[in-house]
């Protein structure tokens, strides 16, 4: 079996809804948060397999991309992680159901 | 500089804002003083007055508002004079008539400021806006400080006369737009050559003749007057019969006649119709009156349409004689002066039972002569001086109004030699119900006039029978302005 | 004396007036000086007067003006001015002697009244308004004295104002008379527009005066008739003369003054002194307004006359005498006879006050009972009262010879006998004659025999203040015979003018034996009648239908009451209606057009404006609320519906391929 873009792009949409799925699904804020960096990760995916079988791959402005998504990707996470933290000081729950400070 | 005049028309004023500012305690005595005052140098605007000339005299002019040719021109003539004094004199009689609050005493002293300046106006935008500065005061008086039903009478007489003025600006715009002016005397001297031409010229007649017919009032655009006479408190009542009402018969000399000679000629019979109504239709209307305040306000009605019979008379007639013109006119001043004085103090004696016994009514009373004879003495003069008796001011007045009015229009001032009857009926029902027949029980705790009422009675009656008996005094301050007049009518 | 006099005539009204002034000034306090500064002011009055006398006497035609000037306006004048001459010297003779005589009697008369000193007042007032048209030599001048002398008669004869009646009868005389003023203030107006100037005689330009008379022209009729309205109202003849009875109701001594010195001699006066207005154009003496003066004066003097017999209060029946007397000396005038209408005017003052004095002298007697069937048998008891009463009775029937009515009656007999128009007023005068010598017998039948009644049973005579006016009256009622008879027609002359001559001859004429049989036949058939009279009277038992009808003055009041006075009280009403309903509906109407056209717009302005903007705001609320909902606060949900989002992108991609 030959690597095809394909199969690189079944697995990262299949990543992506197993992160989105994720980040629906459960109530504790630190899960929502892996959801999304799963979902990231698909979209990484997804630049590398675009820049693999790209006409020239020569140059690495897929890889340059995805190091540079991941960059912010863990930037985003500290921030996050932050949030929760701050969240969890102020509601004593990481419990999102419970959160809904946003309502209109 | 500020001429006589100026200090005239501002004294009342000053005294509305010392009224104000001052808060005084006693604010009809200051009124009194400020009303002494401006009598004071009323009277020395008399004494400056050469009676011998014709035209304006002490003449202010000052530059005001270029851009629509108004500016501030102020100045007497005999007639204007006349009414200067007749409104110093009316003033402090209605403020001894009942003590007034201090707001009452400001807005009377507004409405006396606007008076003067309405009499000494020769611009008519000047004149249009002291005219109209009568009207806020007067508004407030009754609506504020008036009796029963105050809110309907202020309303309806604000309405009614507003609705008049605003016809009045509307024909004077027009006048303006096309002559370009609006000094009294230039537009005098353009009306024997027409003003407008056309049916604008009838459309401004008539704008200018409701404005002044409400306001005098004539029939039929008098309705609003007994409702808002009734209810005024006495000191107002007499201001607006004595002072108020003037400015329409002012007008009509000082204005339609003068701008519109040929349209009166044409509309003369009808004028003089309404008049009749005027004259006739109101005493027998007073007649059957039962408020005597009512009953003196269609009396007012009726007295103020022979000023507007000796005024129609002779400018509708074709041919008048020199001495028709002479005698009508002078009646017509003397008759201003005399209803001035003589319907202020029949409001005063009725303001005088009212305090005495609360109410007004023709039937409220009886028998009043033998518990109050000298206020029935006092009152009586002033009803045979209004109902004409010669020997007091009403007949000389009457006698040269009817003189000149009966050479061009004998059939109109034979009838109006009815009201005359009319009059003396309405007086005659009154003092038989007032004076005479068993002393009413409600009547008997009254008092006779007491001091401070002689005080204002006496020189009223007297300055009557002066009136009445020698009356040159008078003639001497407008003879020269009706020769003048007379020549510019003929 | 006499040049002076002739400048100073008017201090003759002016003594009276200010007498009048300074006692209602300061006679509140003392009775006495009050009565004293009247009499006085016509004592004044009257010695003036004596003296403007004596230049008239001595010359024939005698006349001085003097002119003045009241006001100028503009650039005329207005003259008035005071007349001296026979005409006005004998009236001030008359009037001032008789009202100082009514005011001396006043003295006893109200001596208990508590308005004493303003009763002299009036009285002074009113004589010295009289007195003021009397020497007027203007038509204005004498229509302002004209109206003050109304004024002083309303005062007067309202001056017991407690009374109702008196205050009503007050208010009809001042009416009335006034409606004929109307007429003689606009016949003043033409008079004054035609001639150019109201002075009577200013040096041949004067409107009495032919160069006037002539400039008037065709309208002299009406003016002069309109002139006369004035002397119908004021002289009480048909058909104003209502107000004459009913002034009864005043103090007697003011009933004597106005029927016999003041008020409706004023009237008479009048038409004698602008007698030249109605003469212009005469012939043989007839002019259509003095033909109309006559009617009135012959209706007048019949109906009064008749009305007189069956009345019952002793002074209607003497006022209606005075108002069928000045009929009598209207028709005098209108005929021609203008010397012997002022005769009889001048007689008649000094009777009539005798009379209307000698019926207050009763009145007071018998504690102010007036109907003459409650007194009966004064004459004991009241000598005094009785003879001078008795002297003016045959002075008023016209009684020859001693009596100065008997002759002025004979004057005017001859006047009227020789009118060339009809003879229809000589016989109504001869009819009247009877008809005074008749009720004049009943009164004095009633009043002074037969049985005394309750009230008469202890009536005193009054005391001398009261009688010795009544015998001054009746010694000048007797006197004034004198200088009226035929024979030296002697005022006659002075009044018209020519000279006098002594005629013995003319003592007895056939007129004189015909008057003498009248009044005879007046005074018998009275005394047949009433011989036996009692309670009702014998006329009132054989014709009671028309004794009813003149008992009830014919009714004339309540046909007025029914008529005039209903239409006018109607004419009243419905002005007033028209006031509150026409007049005042219609600006109503309008105002409410213009209330209407508030409404309009307020509606217009809450309905669809305001509601606009309402709608607009409360769906946008509405919406935001909608929207709120979807804002449930859980990010999952904001998260699935960014996801369902995405997917839907993706789909529509896929779908546009």
């Amino acid at each position: 079996m030959t690597p095809t873009l394909q199969l690189f792009l079944i697995l990262s949409a299949a990543l992506f809804c197993i992160g989105l799925l994720a980040a629906l699904s459960r109530r504790h804020a630190i899960f929502i948060l892996i959801g999304i960096e799963m979902m990231l990760a698909a979209a990484n995916i997804n630049f590398i397999a675009f820049w693999r079988f790209a006409p020239q791959p020569a140059q690495p402005t897929g890889v340059m991309v995805a190091i540079f998504a991941i960059a912010i990707a863990a930037a985003e996470a500290a921030v996050g992680l932050a949030m929760v933290i701050a969240v969890y000081r102020h509601f004593r729950s990481t419990n999102v159901d419970q959160l809904d400070r946003l309502k209109g | 500089m500020v001429g006589l005049i100026s200090i005239v028309i501002l004294i009342p004023l000053a005294g509305a804002i010392a009224l104000y500012i001052g808060q005084p305690k006693n604010a009809r005595t200051v009124a009194l003083i400020f009303n002494a005052l401006s009598a004071f140098y009323a009277a020395m605007l008399w004494q400056k007055f050469d009676v011998t000339a014709s035209g304006l005299q002490i003449v202010e002019r000052h530059a005001w508002i270029p851009s629509i040719a108004a500016e501030y021109l102020v100045g007497v003539d005999g007639l204007s004079l006349l009414l200067v004094l007749l409104t110093s004199l009316v003033f402090p009689f209605a403020f001894s008539a009942q003590r007034l609050e201090r707001g009452a005493c400001a807005l009377m002293l507004v409405m006396q400021a606007a008076l003067y300046g309405t009499f000494t106006a020769q611009n008519f935008v000047l004149w249009f806006l002291f005219y109209e500065m009568t009207l806020v005061p007067a508004f407030l008086l009754i609506k504020i400080y008036g009796g029963e039903n105050r809110d309907y009478a202020a309303v309806k007489f604000f309405v009614y006369t507003f609705l008049g003025s605003i016809a009045m600006l509307l024909a004077f715009l027009g006048i303006y737009l096309a002559k370009g002016t609006f000094d009294f005397a230039a537009l005098a001297g353009l009306g024997k050559t027409g003003l407008l031409g056309g049916k604008l010229q009838w459309l401004a007649f008539a704008g200018i003749f409701l404005g002044l017919a409400v306001k005098v009032p004539l029939f039929p655009f008098h309705t609003w007057l007994p409702d808002a006479y009734q209810t005024a408190p006495t000191g107002v009542s007499m201001v607006l019969t004595g002072a108020l009402s003037k400015m329409g018969v002012y007008g009509f000399i000082r204005l339609l006649v003068p701008l519109f000679p040929n349209e009166i000629k044409i509309a003369g019979p009808w004028l003089l119709a309404l008049v009749i109504c005027s004259i006739v239709l109101a005493p027998l209307a007073a007649w059957a009156q039962r408020d005597l305040k009512r009953m003196v306000a269609y009396l007012s009605i009726s007295h103020l349409g022979y000023c507007l019979l000796g005024l129609f008379a002779i400018t509708a007639g074709s041919t008048s004689s020199l001495i028709d013109m002479h005698a009508a006119l002078s009646g017509v001043f003397l008759q201003i002066f005399n209803h001035g004085l003589t319907a202020a103090a029949l409001f005063y004696f009725v303001g005088l039972l009212e305090q005495r016994r609360g109410l007004r009514g023709i039937d409220d009373f009886g028998g009043l002569m033998q518990r109050t004879p000298l206020l029935c003495g006092w009152m009586s003069v002033a009803m045979f001086s209004s109902l004409g008796l010669p020997g007091l001011n009403g007949f000389v007045g009457e006698f040269l109004i009817f003189k000149g009015s009966f050479a061009t229009a004998a059939s109109f001032t034979a009838i109006a030699v009815l009201g005359l009857l009319f009059t003396a009926v309405t007086f005659m029902r009154a003092m038989q119900a007032l004076f005479s027949g068993p002393l009413a029980e409600s009547c008997s705790g009254f008092s006779d006039i007491v001091r401070g009422e002689k005080f204002v009675i006496v020189p009223v009656t007297v300055l009557m029978f002066a009136i009445g008996i020698s009356p040159q005094f008078l003639f001497n301050i407008f003879n020269a302005t009706v020769v003048q007049m007379a020549r510019l009518f003929a | 004396m006499n040049s002076w006099i002739t400048t100073n005539v008017w201090l003759i009204p002016t003594a009276p007036i200010v007498a009048s002034l300074l006692i209602l000034a300061f006679g509140k306090a003392a009775r006495r000086a009050a009565a004293a500064v009247a009499i006085l002011g016509q004592i004044v009055a009257l010695t003036i007067s004596i003296f403007a006398f004596v230049p008239t006497l001595q010359t024939h035609g005698f006349r001085a003006i003097q002119n003045f000037t009241w006001f100028t306006f503009g650039e005329q004048t207005l003259r008035i001015g005071f007349v001296l001459d026979p005409l006005a010297a004998a009236m001030l003779l008359m009037i001032t002697l008789v009202g100082l005589c009514i005011f001396v009697f006043s003295i006893g008369y109200m001596a208990e009244d508590k308005n004493f000193y303003r009763f002299f007042a009036y009285l002074s007032f009113f004589s010295g308004a009289m007195l003021g048209v009397v020497v007027a030599n203007s038509l204005l001048l004498l229509f302002v004295f004209w109206d003050l002398v109304g004024l002083a008669s309303f005062l007067l004869i309202g001056f017991w104002i407690e009374r109702p009646s008196a205050a009503a009868a007050a208010k009809k005389a001042f009416i009335t008379t006034r409606i004929g003023d109307m007429g003689f203030f606009l016949g003043i107006l033409w008079l004054y527009h035609r001639s150019g100037t109201l002075l009577f005689y200013d040096g041949g330009r004067g409107c009495l005066e032919p160069i006037a008379l002539s400039a008037i022209g065709s309208s002299v009729t009406l003016i002069a008739l309109l002139i006369f309205c004035g002397a119908i109202g004021k002289s009480g003849q048909f058909p104003l003369h209502v107000w004459l009875p009913d002034a009864m109701e005043g103090p007697t001594p003011v009933s004597a003054l106005i029927h016999a010195a003041t008020m409706v001699a004023a009237g008479v006066f009048l038409v004698a002194r602008v007698y030249p207005i109605f003469a212009v154009g005469a012939i043989n003496g007839v002019t259509t307004s003095l033909t109309i003066v006559v009617w009135i004066g012959v209706i007048t003097g019949l109906m009064a006359a008749l009305i007189a017999v069956a009345q019952f209060d002793i002074k209607r029946i003497l006022a209606y005498s005075t108002v069928s007397q000045l009929g009598l000396m209207m028709v005098s005038l209108g005929v021609g006879g203008v010397a012997a209408g002022i005769m009889h005017l001048l007689a008649h003052g000094f009777f009539k006050a005798l009379l209307f004095l000698g019926a207050g002298s009763v009145i007071h007697g018998v504690h102010h009972e007036q109907d003459i069937r409650k007194m009966r048998g004064l004459r004991k008891l009241m000598p005094v009262t009785f003879a001078t009463y008795a002297i003016g009775m045959m002075a008023l029937s016209g009684v020859p010879f001693f009596f100065s009515g008997g002759w002025t009656k004979e004057e005017i007999l001859h006047a009227t006998s020789s009118w060339p128009r009809s003879h229809l007023p000589h016989y109504s005068i001869l009819i009247g004659v009877i008809l005074t010598a008749l009720y004049m017998t009943r009164q004095i039948i009633y009043v002074f025999f037969g049985n005394r009644r309750a009230a008469s049973e202890h009536a005193p005579e009054s005391p001398s203040v009261m009688t010795l006016p009544l015998i001054v009256l009746a010694v000048c009622a007797v006197f004034f015979s004198i200088v009226l008879t035929p024979a030296w027609p002697w005022l006659e002359s002075y009044l018209t003018g020519h000279a006098a001559h002594f005629e013995p001859r003319l003592l007895i004429q056939p007129m004189i034996l015909v008057s003498l049989a009248l009044v005879g036949a007046g005074v018998s058939i009275g005394i047949w009648i009433y011989r036996r009279a009692d309670e009702t009277d014998p006329l009132q038992h054989a014709q009671p239908a028309l004794f009813r009808f003149l008992e009830n003055k014919m009714w004339i009041d309540e046909i007025y009451d029914r008529t005039v006075i209903a239409f006018s009280k109607i004419l009243a009403r419905l002005s007033d209606w028209m006031d509150r309903h026409v007049w005042d509906g219609l600006v109503q109407d309008i105002g409410r057009i213009g209330q209407f056209f508030g409404r309009v717009t307020t509606s217009a302005d809450e309905r669809v404006i305001n509601a606009g903007v309402d709608e607009s705001t409360s769906g946008a609320q509405g919406l935001g609320r909608l929207m709120s909902r979807w804002h449930s606060g859980q990010i999952q949900t904001y998260l699935g519906a960014v996801a369902l989002g995405m997917l839907a992108l993706v789909l529509l991609y896929a779908w546009l391929g």
